[in-house]
């Protein structure tokens, strides 16, 4: 008969915020359109990967040599020669107006060198205002010029030794990228970006909405009914949670259906995903929510905590190539389980046997964080 | 107009900032905190990428291949598998983003054919990362066959040399190749844009769901002093949140900064006088805080993270994206704080930039102003 009751008490509570948030034909855009504007830019814009490295070259040299290794960056699909200069003082200002980002200049006695077996060097001015940009051009660099020798040197040997040439050990390597064959960085990115939506999206509903009460004062009201603090919770969680479920699924559809992005898991380790982290970050919304009394307070502070979490989810960068420290710090932040997880059902295609940790661990977040905003929950009315 | 009024609006609204100490606290905490991360967690060099190797061969001849890769800073090896199945599993769990595998007739090939191949198998989901690591994989490989060959010749009697070329690069405006030196000015920009446009698109969106825009109307100020009166508390946060951020960035992590302070100074005025209107705009318009604040966050946020060149090249976009870009006030605020950090660039060669930022400053504070209406509907 309690148990009866409770369930109609959360039935009415559920029946006022989903009239409240539904109503407005405002708020209703506001539950899915920044979710949706943002995937789509994210996923034209989000392009780590750089092609046609702009590129001015100056040849002292002039040989045969020095233009084999030219068309080399003219071949590589890396590259874009955009200027060739014929004095140092032009690169110097290319680079410095921006108009190329890497120049390569061939000194004379280049090809000298090389005929005489020794190593040429060649100098390269890049510009690293842009960090990533220069580091990946440094990258492509080093393979143009590996494999510019290796060709010279096989030329070499069979002018020299026609007859042994076939013979010359050669070690190549077949690279397999698995999971995202064609590099494509909209794969990379889409997974990423699901979780990082669902989170300040559930977040900030969930603070938003109890906070909002408490600051138009219509807290006091609901308090008075005979509704009970978990049931109250209850009532306010499920709108958001149900609302989560049904952005992840528009989402991933924008994602699979739009960008191209394999769904290669089982649907089913998808929505389980899915859905633990939406607790996890309904656990946080609420947990903000007993920390501020004005909306101006619960988005800062909201901001506060989404920032660092986002930067440290291995979202845009690798965790790999962060300090040990913040490597480990991550493994508190749920937002970096929830990244790997929706990535690996997403690409990788694995299923609970590989993601239990992950899930057993923003599980526990969930928990802490529910339990935790439900204790201060009573204090704060108090 | 009267100042009058104007500081009595700015009193007010001072008033509520600094009754609420923790919220001003985390506004001038943000940047630093923010920096601090970018400084010491965020790294864009793609570095000890752990590997793992499966070397089916086991000879003299693998393993020599094998130390080419234990050489350098690009690969760390986190794993030894000796099955298959044992390489598949630490890919697919993520301990390791690329394995080696030597196949078992590696040195038997390279001896009899002269022919041998090494398959690296990349853990791709992160694109970036893979083709980086793809580019230091092929390098090395080239290498160490360059060595053998030399070898060859050498056993052959031959003329032999090894004819190699080395790139000796010198990189200009941030020597190190920090991440951090790149990040700053963007850094700066996202600071800025959260707490203008953030904060002020609360102000208004405040008072009406509130119910006090009503005493507002009733009394005898106008709409530009409460425009001016409103903003003016927050654009004295954001000049020091500016100087917070140029100062950790200079001072604790030694960031460049070879370019003139006024000219940083003159050109993030501008740039807070964008956010804020931008923000005013949004605080007008929204209905709720809620609306206002998620309008905020579409508006400057994102496109300040993601459009304005502060992490992801803006001329490696498609097109259209890149025309977006082009009404966005954060890219040419990117862009100025970029060259006056680190390149120290002249003035006049900023004026386009500075230029834009104008323009769309003007049309900012025209519609901010007009939308604005001082009366219950």
């Amino acid at each position: 008969m309690r148990f009866r009751e409770a369930i109609e008490r959360i039935h009415q509570m559920l029946r006022k915020e989903f009239i409240q948030t539904l109503r407005d034909p405002h708020t209703r855009w506001l539950l899915f359109g920044p979710a949706l504007i943002q995937m789509f830019i994210f996923g034209y814009a989000a392009t780590m990967e750089i092609r046609h490295v702009s590129l001015a070259v100056l040849d002292h040299d002039n040989t045969q040599e020095s233009r084999e290794l030219i068309s080399h960056f003219r071949a590589s699909r890396y590259f874009q020669i955009v200027k060739h200069a014929s004095q140092r003082g032009e690169l110097r200002e290319g680079i410095d107006r921006g108009d190329f980002v890497l120049a390569v200049e061939i000194d004379s006695g280049f090809a000298q060198r090389l005929r005489n077996g020794q190593g040429a060097s060649v100098q390269v001015i890049v510009d690293s205002s842009n960090s990533n940009t220069a580091l990946v051009a440094l990258s492509y660099l080093s393979q143009v010029g590996a494999t510019y020798a290796q060709n010279y040197q096989i030329d070499r040997i069979q002018r020299l030794a026609p007859q042994v040439a076939s013979f010359v050990p050669q070690v190549s390597l077949e690279a397999r990228p698995w999971f995202n064959e064609g590099l494509q960085s909209e794969w990379y990115f889409v997974p990423g970006v699901l979780g990082n939506l669902m989170l300040i999206l559930i977040m900030n509903l969930t603070a938003f909405a109890v906070v909002r009460e408490r600051e138009i004062g219509t807290l006091e009201q609901v308090m008075v009914t005979p509704i009970r603090r978990w049931e109250f919770i209850v009532g306010k969680t499920v709108p958001f949670f149900l609302i989560g479920c049904f952005d992840a699924t528009m989402l991933t559809l924008v994602g699979t259906l739009w960008f191209g992005v394999p769904l290669r898991g089982h649907v089913a380790v998808l929505a389980i995903g899915v859905m633990i982290f939406l607790l996890a970050a309904l656990g946080l919304g609420l947990l903000l929510s007993t920390l501020a009394v004005t909306q101006q307070q619960s988005m800062i502070t909201a901001f506060f905590f989404t920032m660092p979490m986002t930067s440290l989810s291995g979202f845009g960068t690798p965790i790999s190539s962060m300090p040990p420290f913040f490597q480990e710090l991550s493994y508190f932040n749920p937002l970096r389980h929830v990244v790997f997880v929706l990535r690996s059902i997403f690409l990788k295609g694995v299923g609970l046997d590989v993601l239990w940790p992950n899930l057993l661990i923003m599980a526990g977040f969930a928990s802490l964080t529910l339990t935790v905003s439900i204790l201060r929950f009573r204090k704060s009315l108090e | 107009m009267s100042w009058l009024r104007i500081v009595a609006i700015s009193r007010k609204e001072v008033l509520q900032i600094v009754r609420d100490p923790r919220s001003l606290l985390i506004i001038l905490v943000i940047p630093f905190v923010q920096l601090l991360i970018f400084g010491y967690a965020i790294n864009l060099d793609v570095k000890h990428v752990p590997l793992c190797i499966y070397d089916r061969d086991g000879t003299q001849t693998s393993q020599d291949l094998l130390k080419h890769f234990q050489a350098t800073d690009y690969f760390a090896i986190a794993h030894l598998s000796d099955n298959y199945q044992d390489v598949v599993h630490n890919i697919d769990n993520g301990v390791c983003s690329v394995a080696i595998v030597v196949p078992p007739q590696f040195s038997e090939d390279l001896r009899s054919n002269g022919q041998a191949s090494v398959q690296a198998i990349l853990d791709a989901s992160d694109s970036n990362s893979a083709s980086i690591g793809m580019g230091y994989a092929q390098a090395i490989v080239q290498t160490y066959s360059s060595e053998i060959q030399v070898n060859w010749q050498q056993e052959r009697g031959m003329a032999a040399g090894a004819p190699s070329i080395s790139f000796e690069p010198r990189t200009w405006f941030n020597e190190d190749l920090e991440s951090m030196a790149n990040l700053v000015p963007g850094v700066v920009a996202l600071v800025m844009a959260v707490v203008g446009a953030f904060l002020t698109s609360l102000t208004i969106a405040r008072e009406w769901e509130r119910g006090t825009m009503e005493q507002l109307i009733s009394t005898p100020v106008g709409k530009l002093e409460i425009q001016i009166g409103k903003l003016f508390p927050y654009f004295v946060i954001g000049v020091a949140d500016t100087a917070i951020c140029a100062g950790t960035a200079v001072w604790w992590f030694g960031v460049p900064f070879r370019g003139s302070w006024l000219v940083l100074y003159g050109c993030s005025m501008l740039f807070l006088i964008v956010v804020l209107s931008l923000g005013y705009f949004i605080s007008v318009t929204a209905k709720s805080q809620l609306g206002a604040c998620q309008m905020a966050l579409l508006a400057t946020f994102l496109p300040t993270f993601l459009l304005s060149g502060f992490v992801f090249p803006i001329d490696q976009m498609p097109i259209v994206v890149q025309w977006i870009t082009a009404i966005l006030p954060a890219r040419y605020y990117v862009s100025i704080l970029r060259n006056v950090f680190l390149k120290g660039t002249a003035i006049h060669l900023l004026a386009g930039d500075i230029a834009a930022l104008a323009t769309i400053a003007v049309v900012l504070v025209f519609f901010a102003t007009r939308s604005f209406k001082k009366r219950l509907e």
